[in-house]
């Protein structure tokens, strides 16, 4: 790669860093409107839901991962278990059921 | 720097370094396929580190696509950010602004669900930089040793681990959705917005988690408002 490669590296650096930077530092000390901190505080929680779906059915070619790999992890955190035994569980249960296939 | 503060950050960190170490190694071994070196590929997830904008990235060097094109690209898929940071700073302990500008750099979805769920009100800085510090060692370290290797996991555990990260996600969701049902109407709601984006292609992924985390979060708190007025 040329020259033209760590410009466009610093480009990326750039415009991946700004979405992340300005409301962080623009906002600190400021009040935001009742209604709007209501929204951001739901955020997360639908956040997570754009994450999980559909994506986690799409993580392999084969649906069948997506679909056992998510009912293993929702069954495993329903449980009560804490996130890194959902996260090693989940991938357990994964890799027993390729050894099946 | 609360040293108890950042042990406990690198330790709710961790599932995100496991997450990453597949995702990471890939991209590594993506790279190379690319014709990118070693120093190239790992700069990248030094100074960029956003997996999907990276992965992106690999796919528009190898179709020839202008450099420019790639660095709007990666504006685009990023823009949801500028939303989980504003619900981030939310939770945020106030601090300098330099300091927030050094680990805003750190965000990710995934250091973002992860510290955005914690159950403490209020979250510390040194907590926010023991996450991002154990995710994004993974992904630089693992984007090298993938390059170095040239070679990717047995495949059974490349498959079985390319569930991590979601079931990370589920792992941080469901605790709150225990008796919230305010939790769960968000999660379903812009999952599935999201669905159908997906499958309507209507909107690229990047534009359709912000459109749909958006309107799920307005919608709720309008619904949640009208229920308040009400009773």
């Amino acid at each position: 790669m040329s020259s033209w490669y760590w410009w466009m590296i610093l480009g990326m650096a750039i415009v991946t860093y700004i979405p992340r930077a300005i409301p962080l530092t623009f906002l600190e000390g400021r009040e935001l409107p009742e209604a709007v901190q209501n929204v951001l505080r739901n955020i997360p929680y639908a956040v997570l839901g754009a994450l999980i779906f559909p994506a986690v059915f799409f993580i392999q070619e084969n649906i069948w991962f997506g679909v056992i790999g998510a009912v293993a992890a929702f069954g495993i955190a329903i449980a009560g278990a804490n996130v890194m035994i959902v996260v090693l569980g989940s991938i357990a249960v994964l890799a027993i059921f390729s050894g099946f296939l | 720097m609360n040293e108890r503060e950042f042990s406990a950050g690198l330790k709710a960190g961790t599932s995100i370094a496991i997450g990453y170490f597949p995702i990471a190694l890939t991209f590594g071994l993506l790279a190379k396929t690319t014709g990118l070196s070693l120093l190239e590929a790992t700069a990248m997830s030094i100074f960029v580190f956003a997996g999907a904008s990276q992965y992106i990235a690999l796919s528009l060097i190898t179709a020839g696509v202008a450099p420019i094109v790639i660095v709007l690209n990666t504006f685009v898929v990023n823009i949801r950010h500028f939303l989980m940071t504003a619900a981030l700073n939310e939770k945020m302990v106030p601090d300098d602004r330099w300091k927030k500008a050094l680990y805003a750099f750190g965000i990710t979805d995934e250091t973002f669900s992860v510290l955005a769920t914690q159950k403490n009100n209020k979250i510390t800085t040194a907590f926010a930089v023991g996450v991002i510090t154990i995710s994004y060692g993974s992904w630089v370290v693992f984007t090298s040793v993938g390059h170095l290797i040239g070679a990717n996991l047995p495949h059974f555990l490349q498959a079985a681990m390319s569930i991590a990260l979601y079931a990370m996600f589920i792992g941080l969701l469901v605790p709150s959705m225990r008796g919230n049902r305010k939790v769960v109407s968000l999660a379903v709601i812009a999952g599935a917005i999201n669905s159908l984006f997906y499958f309507t292609s209507w909107l690229s992924t990047g534009w359709a988690i912000m459109v749909s985390t958006l309107a799920s979060a307005i919608f709720i708190e309008w619904i949640s408002r009208k229920g308040v007025k009400k009773s």
